[in-house]
């Protein structure tokens, strides 16, 4: 058995873009934003106060995308084991310029690079108790790209998501307006408590509810300037037991 | 063999233990607290466990939900968070309880995809101790255990060597301890895991491709007890490891103020 390499080679083959300014390219880190937009917790109700959870969440709740689920435009993602659709997340997300570690929300967008697009597909799950791990890191669930855009090209608080679903297929628009943390104070309240680097990429939060697809059907989200990503879920592995 | 990576006179380096302390790949033989030392590996994804020791869950049972142990608890950090040898954790003012964690830190070395359990060690590269720091002010039961209480900086020590899993013929029999200050403060052993080493790759890997480089942290056992600003924190694990890590306040850290004081208990 070989030891790791020092540096991990399946970093160099990752599906990430590069672009042509600081940070030029993205860390591997990549970490989401949930019930961020505020029809996510109205639609939670009295739950919300109810046992497990007992009380609205305080600090930003946080999820991370591991590296097995990255994939370029074009993605094909099998459904896991037992799963029969996936919710097709799009969400704009920030990509950090500098490490902002407890930085005010009045000089946080001064640590954004840019942004990117990022379709985070997951398994629809009701708990929010526990961190969804098999729900949302199986491989290729994170389609992130086509590129990465300047600042000053987008603002990723008034941005607008065109988002295809389905068949026959469903157009809806999303806006990134009127979320509970707005970009600067997202990175606030997450570097209050954990330092994000350059390249980290941070995902504001998907709309509600987020559109679902079946194996076989594909699902597309464009914006602009970014671009478009595409993709389709796939029938489940054979021999992937459910 | 045992490797570590530590940075000494202006470079990275490979070392490998000494009598004296370690020694660089280039021949230089020093002591312990004369390098800095770094998590012995580049980490890529680290999924952590929670509740898989069953002394542990006993210690927790009051805060359990039924049917808790059907799934086991994991969890994913960040690299941000990890720390080396000899580190040094903020404890932030205002706090009550803040705990270390030991644990066996299983790297894989070789891509796992739906391996089988039967299979599953051959996919691992080495072992080393990690100290999965929490701060329990800090938890919300959303996404629990969230990233403020889990992901902190600092808050995920490993090393200080990657020992290679050759040398280590049964992972589930390595007695661990926490030695706060000198009082060995909490004490177990890998057989008491409720899901095992070879369990947890098979279960991983059925739905996400591990990688050289991926490391799981394998839970705690009972004994989880508070630290503050000053104690010097040590993780061991038998024919592993003793990883050190010193709790050191706000500031450290030029923080003049506490903003805000949660208690969420």
């Amino acid at each position: 058995m070989k030891p790791p390499p020092l540096r991990s080679a399946a970093m160099h083959r990752s599906p990430l873009p590069v672009f042509d300014f600081p940070p030029w390219r993205l860390s591997g880190v990549v970490v989401g934003a949930l019930l961020n937009d505020p029809a996510a917790l109205a639609a939670l109700g009295e739950t919300a106060h109810q046992p497990p959870y007992r009380a609205p969440p305080r600090a930003p709740v946080l999820y991370v995308k591991p590296r097995n689920t990255f994939a370029p435009d074009g993605a094909r993602t099998p459904l896991p084991a037992g799963a029969r659709s996936l919710c097709v997340g799009a969400s704009i997300s920030l990509v950090i310029g500098r490490a902002a570690c407890r930085v005010p929300a009045a000089e946080a967008m001064s640590f954004v690079a840019g942004c990117t697009l990022v379709v985070d597909l997951y398994v629809p799950h009701e708990s929010l108790y526990r961190p969804s791990v098999r729900e949302r890191a199986f491989d290729a669930s994170c389609v992130l790209g086509p590129r990465v855009v300047a600042l000053d090209a987008l603002d990723p608080d008034r941005a607008t998501l065109r988002i295809r679903a389905g068949e026959p297929s469903v157009e809806r628009v999303a806006d990134t307006s009127g979320l509970l943390r707005p970009a600067a104070q997202l990175i606030a309240d997450v570097s209050e408590f954990m330092t994000l680097h350059a390249g980290d990429v941070l995902l504001l939060g998907v709309r509600h509810p987020a559109p679902t697809i079946e194996a076989g059907q594909r699902w597309s989200v464009e914006c602009e300037p970014i671009g478009a990503l595409h993709g389709e879920a796939l029938a489940a592995r054979e021999g992937d037991a459910s | 063999m045992k490797t570590a990576r530590v940075a000494f006179a202006g470079a990275l380096h490979e070392a490998q233990p000494h009598d004296a302390g370690l020694r660089l790949a280039d021949g230089r033989v020093l002591r312990e607290n004369e390098v800095v030392w770094l998590p012995p590996f580049e980490p890529g994804t680290i999924v952590a466990l929670g509740l898989n020791y069953a002394d542990h869950v006993k210690e927790l049972s009051k805060e359990l939900t039924i049917g808790e142990k059907d799934e086991p608890l994991v969890f994913l950090k960040t690299p941000g968070s990890t720390l080396g040898h000899r580190g040094v954790v903020r404890r932030p003012a205002g706090v009550h309880f803040m705990h270390y964690e030991c644990e066996l830190a299983v790297v894989i070395g070789a891509t796992a995809h739906r391996v089988k359990r039967a299979d599953a060690l051959r996919h691992v590269a080495g072992y080393t101790v990690c100290n999965d720091y929490a701060v329990r002010d800090y938890l919300e039961n959303w996404y629990r255990p969230n990233l403020r209480a889990k992901n902190r900086d600092g808050g995920t020590v490993l090393g200080p060597w990657l020992v290679d899993a050759a040398d280590v013929p049964d992972p589930q029999a390595l007695a661990l301890r926490t030695i706060v200050n000198g009082v060995v403060v909490q004490s177990g052993t890998t057989a008491n895991m409720i899901r095992d080493v070879a369990w947890l790759i098979e279960y991983l890997s059925a739905f996400m491709t591990l990688q050289a480089g991926d490391v799981i942290l394998t839970g705690t056992p009972e004994g989880v007890t508070n630290v503050n600003v000053g104690d010097e924190v040590v993780c061991e694990i038998d024919g592993i490891g003793r990883l050190s890590s010193t709790i050191v306040g706000d500031e450290v850290y030029g923080i003049l103020e506490q903003h805000e004081c949660a208690s969420n208990t």
